[in-house]
């Protein structure tokens, strides 16, 4: 027997001694939430795999955490007095990682893909682009077919990032050849993506660890599970139920930033037969909603309070956050005095929500809280793919729903609240807020911009046909040795400077 | 022997036709749109058409599904919706790693499993025999998910012994590959050993009772070698045929083991299939299982003739 427990002692020890010499020292391990779909800039369209693309690919320009455009293969650009000519400066000492040198015919093939290609998704990035000239290797020439405010937003992500030109015709996804700071080396569905360092990068210096890892591990739980046990280097995504405990532990460390996108409801007020109802009929029945939720007793609720309340589709201290728009407190006889208004005593409506344990305990709670202004609502709750199809057919009355947000505030508020946006499920329709919204998107002074979107939010706050509710604080996780981790609202893990101490 | 092996071909290719019918039309019948899911936040209504179109879902689902026929008639089993992938290739990347992990928990049933069921038939009626019975009863109601991630804490979080998650070929790494093995196959093997060692216990006992143990025992042998020598052999020939059939409990419980390791196998490939809506994936898979059942049953046939010759014809 005692000879069993040295044994098994043993063994032990060797089994834990492996794992760490198994593991070379300056491979960076990160945990993602999902696998990522095609690594193709053009053709992808998930979130995870702009994460990965982040070490992957080099865009034309990136952004601060404070949202400013910098610098990235473009060096300075510049817009015509009449705003329809775009010209970019580009780097001279840029490769691609087959060695291909990075040069304005090579950004012209890209964007001519990414705007071309049948199944490209970039199209509607790039839909101002009208034509695109290399004058000489490192000045390229956006013609635009009217103004375009968002554009130099869209270059900061997929639509920005190139692809070695030769590499342009053939099965892009299965070995991406970009110019970002690692290159591809493989990739195993649903398990892991590795990628190496790119010694030839114009800015290798700071990149400090040879490999990349990204790892798909789709349960929180166990995602933290593999930080805690030193199986990766960081995560992203930590659950808000994860954050108290990954922060008490001292091998961990967590840093959290304010997301770009939002989360609210969307009501139907005018896709088909199941708009024909008072919450979709009548604003003041949304107003009395709206009036209803306590949006900071909600977070507490469900988030531990780690998510802040919102009323607005930009997040909390976003430019763009209108002052004149405070988040509206909770007022029951306001409700109720609204809903008498509108000759609704008790007003009975379905919320769709997706059939995960946290958005079924969001719907209770707003159940819970619109009960007491007398508005009864019955939850029905499916997966995603189910919801996603029900809402775009008009085969719902209100849907809780989130955006992941975009760089530039066009991206949060003109799909959903234009009258033609692919994804205003509700069909809300209003020509005042198409014109503001439209508007909004030409003009490249931010304060004159602004003025389009405080006022288009004025109205939408009015006929509220999404009902903001909260912003989703965007967790990271990480073994507390890892230093110089730059964390930006877009959620992404930029690799520059990283490194462990 | 070959007609036998014949016939149960020729019977197996109208099952594999249904099987896959069945599957093709329940997907299709199952609300949402692959593109619209894989789109996701992108959803440019323009570029969803283009993609149905080349993916042919708008043909009615007769048409797509002969067509899809017709393609793995001649090997070719399309390409995953979501990441462009060759599904072929992708069943022949994952089932490798399925095989292993699942060759390795009836490795673990079978030496957990048989050894206890031993044991509580020796002292049936005793403090052994219902300790075993209740060890086996918390081994079948324990879920796989839950006892995985309590393992995982227990095991890499806190005692820092193994690796948490992962796979590693076993003949790529073996060292690396015992050790991320170790954890699921305990977790995927401990139900299958509490029910090895119920069917051990009542085949012990069904033998122990019989007339040539009580004559070996009437012969002065000593207990160990009437339990080894004589009662064991006749008592394993049905827990041979269960555990082949043991195949399809090892698939399903693999799904879970599989999330929660975080091993690349087929039921995380089946999984994350049906939440996408990747048609061609599941289809693929599905259609593998069908044929690894077929070619279990087959292989359990076979060994019946082999073990028993009453059962050879002509």
């Amino acid at each position: 027997m005692k000879l069993l427990k040295v044994a098994i002692s043993a063994a032990a020890l060797a089994l834990a001694i492996v794992p760490a010499l198994a593991q070379a020292p300056s491979t960076l391990r990160i945990g993602l939430q999902e696998d990522p779909d095609m690594l193709d800039p053009h053709k992808a369209r998930t979130f995870v795999g702009r994460i990965v693309f982040m070490g992957l690919c080099d865009r034309l320009v990136d952004i601060t955490p404070e949202l400013k455009l910098v610098p990235r293969l473009a060096t300075e650009w510049n817009f015509s007095a009449d705003g329809l000519t775009l010209t970019m400066k580009l780097r001279s000492d840029a490769k691609f990682h087959d060695g291909e040198a990075f040069n304005a015919e090579a950004a012209k093939a890209n964007l001519e893909r990414a705007r071309t290609l049948p199944d490209s998704l970039r199209k509607a990035e790039l839909a101002s682009v009208d034509t695109i000239e290399a004058p000489d290797a490192t000045t390229l020439v956006l013609k635009l077919k009217r103004p375009d405010a968002t554009l130099l937003s869209q270059l900061t992500d997929r639509a920005g990032m190139m692809l070695s030109p030769k590499s342009l015709s053939g099965d892009v996804a299965a070995k991406p050849i970009c110019s970002g700071p690692y290159k591809f080396v493989e990739r195993v569905q649903n398990d892991r993506i590795v990628l190496e360092k790119f010694k030839e990068h114009w800015e290798a210096d700071k990149y400090s660890f040879d490999r990349i890892l990204y790892r798909a591990i789709p349960d929180t739980t166990v995602r933290l599970a593999n930080l805690r046990s030193g199986e990766l280097d960081m995560l992203e995504r930590l659950a808000p139920t994860d954050v108290k405990s990954a922060q008490s532990d001292k091998s961990l460390k967590v840093e959290s930033v304010a997301n770009l996108g939002y989360q609210g409801i969307t009501i139907n007020t005018n896709n088909g037969e199941a708009a024909n109802q008072p919450m979709g009929k009548d604003k003041r029945v949304r107003q009395a909603l709206s009036l209803s939720i306590d949006r900071k007793v909600l977070s507490q609720v469900v988030f531990e309070g780690l998510y802040a309340p919102s009323n607005q589709p930009f997040n909390p201290g976003n430019f763009y956050v209108s002052a004149d728009l405070p988040i509206p407190a909770r007022d029951l006889a306001k409700a109720k005095a609204l809903l008498k208004e509108a000759r609704q005593s008790k007003v009975s409506v379905e919320l769709f929500v997706t059939n995960n344990p946290v958005d079924a305990q969001l719907g209770q709670v707003i159940q819970a809280m619109a009960q007491e202004a007398g508005i009864d609502i019955q939850i029905r709750s499916t997966e995603f793919a189910s919801q996603l199809r029900d809402q775009q057919q008009g085969k719902f009355q209100m849907s809780r729903v989130g955006w992941s947000g975009r760089i530039d505030p066009d991206g949060n508020i003109h799909p959903f609240a234009h009258s033609k946006g692919n994804q205003n499920d509700g069909k809300y329709a209003n020509p005042e807020v198409d014109k503001l919204l439209d508007e909004a998107r030409t003009i490249y002074e931010p304060a004159e911009r602004k003025k389009r979107y405080d006022a288009a939010q004025k109205i939408l706050q009015d006929e509220l046909p999404i009902i903001y509710l909260y912003n989703q604080t965007v967790f990271f996780a990480m073994r507390s040795n890892i230093q110089g981790f730059a964390i930006n609202p877009d959620g992404m893990i930029r690799l520059a400077g990283l490194k462990r101490s | 022997m070959a007609t036998l092996i014949l016939r149960r071909i020729l019977i197996a290719i109208p099952t594999l036709f249904l099987v896959s019918l069945f599957v093709f039309a329940l997907q299709r019948a199952l609300p949402g749109d692959p593109f619209l899911v894989i789109a996701g936040e992108e959803r440019d209504p323009e570029v969803i058409a283009r993609l149905r179109e080349i993916y042919r879902l708008d043909d009615p689902v007769i048409v797509q599904f002969f067509a899809w026929l017709g393609q793995v008639v001649q090997g070719d089993f399309g390409r995953s919706l979501r990441t462009g992938e060759p599904v072929l290739g992708l069943i022949l990347q994952k089932l490798p790693v399925t095989i292993q992990l699942a060759t390795a928990s009836i490795l673990v049933a079978i030496v957990i499993g048989i050894p206890i069921g031993i044991l509580a038939a020796r002292h049936k009626g005793t403090v052994v025999d219902y300790s075993a019975s209740a060890v086996a009863l918390s081994g079948l109601s324990i879920p796989n998910f839950w006892f995985g991630i309590m393992l995982i804490l227990l095991v890499s979080v806190h005692l820092k012994w193994l690796p948490a998650s992962g796979y590693e070929s076993i003949f790529v790494h073996p060292w690396e590959a015992i050790q991320r093995l170790i954890m699921p196959a305990f977790v995927l093997g401990n139900g299958l050993a509490a029910f090895l060692m119920r069917h051990t216990r009542s085949a012990m006992l069904e033998v122990l009772r019989s007339d040539y143990v009580r004559t070996a025992r009437a012969k002065g042998l000593d207990e160990d070698a009437v339990i080894h020598r004589h009662a064991l052999r006749n008592a394993l020939m049905p827990i041979i045929t269960l555990t082949t059939l043991l195949f399809g409990e090892l698939l399903a419980g693999a799904v879970l083991t599989e999330q929660v390791f975080t091993i690349p196998g087929f039921g995380k490939l089946i999984v994350d299939a049906v939440f996408n809506r990747d048609y061609g994936v599941v289809q693929g898979v599905v259609l593998c299982t069908a044929i690894g059942f077929i070619l279990m049953n087959l292989i359990a046939d076979i060994l019946y003739v082999v073990v028993n010759p009453r059962l050879r014809t002509g």
